[in-house]
């Protein structure tokens, strides 16, 4: 009794978090975790070509089958999840919080800085991205670092305009003019009054972006400008099975089981963040 | 004894919180309409006036539900039917006149289109025919070119054309009941008389029974036969107009009365300060593309006024006569192009940004719509401390303190600190609201209408808060308002507006008497009167009406 008094449940904190939220959260931690410690757990040094056979099945030795070159694909699975949660979740908290301050920024200074910032941002926007990306990399080489900072990039102009329109709306309340009429400063106005009120769809919004930057990686990598070999992130290893496709392989069904959970997951735990139970008479 | 249209007997609809409770919205309600009767719901909101209105449509809110109950219309037994035949009810059996007109036409449609929707849906006659008869109604509704205002966009027409061009919208189902849903709150005064009078001849014409769902007493006694006075979900009092009006038993209906009947103004001993606390000159302020030094367009028109330390001067005028954007202009918000403004002898900036903190502590300004003016992201508490900390530099358990002394002296408890704006009735939010304005300590407080979205008796305490206040802080306060009475109660002075320029002013006590240009007069003669024949009896010169509106 006194023991389960101690462990704060969301309930117990006066949250309300429903079950899909905490599916999506647990399956999150879970590759984070598997991201983390990844190194020590591979059966199999992810470049080795361990298996005699390509596209192998399903067996003792090797759990999720082997690749064209007869690696083990829970290896590089496991690896894998290093670069893609790694360089995605980078990139679309750098995109989104970018995209997030420059928007606020333009929607309450409005006027000729909006309109410019806007058309730039529009104008950027514009250009392909996975040509972007190729340019980039092919000028400045390939990096993780280069590679985080590219697809930022390419995710910043939308994340702005969603933010900004929202800013937009919430600029023209009574509260926002209250704060301007006390003599508040700029950042007071974004951070305080106007961010928390723009919070929830902007959420939901990087939750989105995220799916969208895992699939691009992926298809930088399949370029050969993303994640170099013998590593690969999860993308490229759906891309370089793809022959097995046809042999009924489980080296393209894996790879994308994993992408699928994560990508999902995060939208479930975005769409259900847990939520102050709140209630009038109390 | 006729059989009645109506008959509702001991109606309960509850809802379900977010924390699974169970909440009682109605409880128990029991009421009769005879044919051709107008009944009016009358009670604060939360009282559960509209929710009982939508019920004798079948129809509840999202979340709620009829727990128990009978409601009979005619021979159907609207509880036990299924969705399906309340649909084939509603628009020829019962019709419906919503509060907001505006919101309520597709903006995308032409007014015909939508008037003879309710023909088409329940396929009562010709598309021809359904026309020639949404002719015949605007017409009885004195709608200005009844044969082609069915060719235009909603937005074509002003606020009082489209509440009764919903009224038309309701009727053409020749339905046996009509509930009015306070179709007249959000109109101007004198737009309000020009609708009462349309519904209440097309009433009498049509022989039709109504509903009419209003929190003002003044204007339901121009129109209803009957009055129910709800609370809390509960009848309180149920008679007739007369019998509510001149002798109400009940004493919740004497307060709601008594409320009606403003206090007259005490004003406050003249104090001998050498200088006004607000002195305007000739202000002009606009919206707009800004040429030549000027806004294209222009709102305020050379606007003088002079407020005494310790008095309280009202502004009054319809919509867009400019007075919210005197409270702007005065504010530093929308900075004014020309003229000059002085506080306690100083002169003001015209935008706040060239303003000191110490000017703009001075001069605080509340806002009409408590629900936008409080950030819904933030409690009570943060709101409160926010002007603390800014303008006084206070922090921690100094700060905390003073919140609650802030809370205290609007007359909110203090637990009320820990909620978010969402959590608070109309009336605690716009106490809080004023309480940020006092957080700062200013010496003149501009008040934007802020007892218009209120219900009569919490807006009578909320101006009897404003004079305590203004007795133990000693406040002055520039009172922007529509309505007439609530300026009576409060002010000393009174400045009538009109297109951005001020026509007249006058002393407040002596308003009726003394108003000598067109206008105020016309203003002063349309507030409804506690009186069954005001209505009735009211004569308007029509050119003075066609000058000075525009419908």
């Amino acid at each position: 009794m006194s023991m389960s008094r101690r462990i704060p449940t969301p309930a117990r904190l006066g949250y309300s978090f429903n079950w899909v939220g905490r599916v999506g959260l647990a399956i999150i931690l879970f590759w984070a975790v598997i991201a983390i410690i990844g190194p020590g757990i591979t059966p199999y040094p992810p470049g080795e070509m361990a298996d005699w056979d390509y596209f192998g099945p399903i067996s003792e030795k090797f759990w999720m089958g082997s690749d064209y070159l007869g690696r083990d694909i829970l290896s590089r699975v496991i690896m894998g999840a290093r670069y893609t949660v790694g360089i995605a979740l980078a990139a679309v908290a750098l995109a989104c919080t970018g995209g997030v301050i420059l928007g606020m920024i333009a929607a309450v200074i409005g006027g000729w800085f909006d309109t410019i910032l806007s058309r730039l941002l529009d104008a950027f926007n514009g250009i392909p991205h996975l040509l972007f990306g190729l340019v980039v990399v092919a000028a400045v080489g390939s990096s993780i670092p280069v590679l985080i900072l590219t697809l930022a990039a390419m995710y910043l102009p939308g994340s702005y305009r969603f933010a900004r329109a929202l800013a937009v709306n919430v600029n023209t309340m009574d509260f926002v003019t209250v704060a301007r009429a006390r003599g508040e400063r700029f950042g007071h106005i974004i951070l305080r009054e106007i961010f928390p009120n723009i919070l929830g769809p902007v959420l939901a919004d990087l939750g989105l972006r995220f799916v969208f930057i895992v699939l691009v990686l992926s298809g930088l990598s399949f370029l050969g400008l993303g994640v170099q070999p013998p590593n690969a992130d999860w993308g490229a290893l759906v891309r370089e099975n793809i022959e097995g496709l046809s042999l009924g392989a489980p080296a393209v069904i894996f790879p994308s089981i994993a992408i699928a959970s994560l990508t999902i997951s995060v939208n479930m735990f975005i769409d259900n963040l847990p939520t102050r139970i709140r209630d009038r008479t109390e | 004894m006729t059989q009645s249209l109506v008959s509702v007997r001991d109606l309960k609809i509850g809802a379900k919180t977010d924390s699974g409770r169970e909440v009682a919205i109605i409880n128990g309600v029991s009421f009769d309409i005879a044919p051709g009767e107008i009944v009016a719901l009358i009670g604060e909101s939360g009282s559960g006036k509209t929710t009982i209105a939508l019920s004798l449509m079948g129809h509840t809110r999202t979340g709620c539900a009829i727990h128990d109950g009978h409601i009979r219309i005619g021979t159907h037994d609207v509880t036990a039917m299924t969705e399906r035949q309340r649909a084939g009810l509603r628009g020829t059996e019962v019709s419906y006149v919503p509060q907001s007109a505006a919101a309520a036409f597709n903006p995308s449609k032409r007014i015909m289109d939508q008037v003879v929707e309710i023909t088409a849906i329940h396929d009562l006659m010709p598309r021809s025919k359904a026309e020639e008869k949404a002719r015949g109604l605007f017409r009885a509704l004195a709608l200005p070119d009844p044969d082609t205002i069915g060719d235009r966009y909603p937005h074509q027409v002003s606020g009082g054309q489209l509440q009764r061009l919903s009224a038309a919208m309701a009727l053409i189902g020749d339905p046996q009941l009509v509930i009015f849903d306070e179709p007249t709150t959000a109109l101007d005064v004198t737009t309000q008389i020009e609708v009462l009078r349309a519904f209440r001849s097309v009433m009498d014409k049509g022989g039709m029974a109504g509903v009419y769902v209003s929190h003002d007493l003044a204007v339901v006694a121009q129109i209803a036969d009957r009055i129910i006075v709800l609370r809390g979900g509960v009848v309180q009092e149920e008679g007739t107009t007369e019998q509510i009006l001149t002798a109400p038993a009940h004493p919740y209906t004497r307060e709601l009365l008594d409320a009606f009947e403003p206090v007259p103004h005490v004003p406050a001993p003249q104090v001998q300060a050498a200088r006004p606390i607000l002195q305007v000159d000739n202000l002009c302020a606009g919206y707009g593309v800004i040429r030549n030094g000027e806004p294209t367009a222009k709102v305020l028109q050379n606007v003088s006024l002079r407020l005494e330390r310790g008095r309280n001067l009202g502004v009054i005028g319809e919509s867009g006569s400019g007075k919210s954007t005197l409270a702007r202009a005065i504010a530093g918000i929308l900075p004014a192009y020309r003229g000059k403004m002085m506080l306690d002898g100083k002169e003001l900036k015209p935008d706040l940004r060239h303003r000191t903190k110490d000017e703009l502590r001075r001069t605080q300004i509340v806002f009409q719509l408590a629900d936008t003016a409080l950030n819904p992201a933030q409690s009570i508490e943060t709101i409160l401390a926010r002007p603390l900390t800014f303008y006084h530099g206070m922090r921690g358990a100094e700060r905390a303190g003073r919140v609650v002394e802030l809370l205290d002296m609007v007359h909110l408890p203090a637990a009320l600190r820990h909620r978010l704006p969402q959590e608070l009735s109309g009336g605690q939010k716009q106490r809080v609201n004023l309480a940020r304005a006092l957080a700062a300590g200013p010496e003149l407080i501009l008040c934007d209408e802020i007892t218009s979205a209120l219900d009569t008796v919490v807006a009578a305490a909320i101006l009897d808060l404003l004079k305590e206040l203004q007795r133990e802080l000693g406040l002055s306060y520039l009172f922007i308002s529509h309505d007439l009475s609530t300026v009576e109660a409060i002010c000393d002075e009174v400045l009538v507006m009109l297109k951005g320029r001020v026509v007249e002013a006058l002393p407040a006590a002596r308003m009726s008497a003394d108003a000598t240009h067109p206008y105020s007069r016309l203003l002063i003669s349309s507030i409804p009167k506690l009186d069954t024949g005001w209505l009735k009896g009211l004569e308007q010169d029509p050119d003075l009406l066609a000058q000075f509106t525009n419908r």
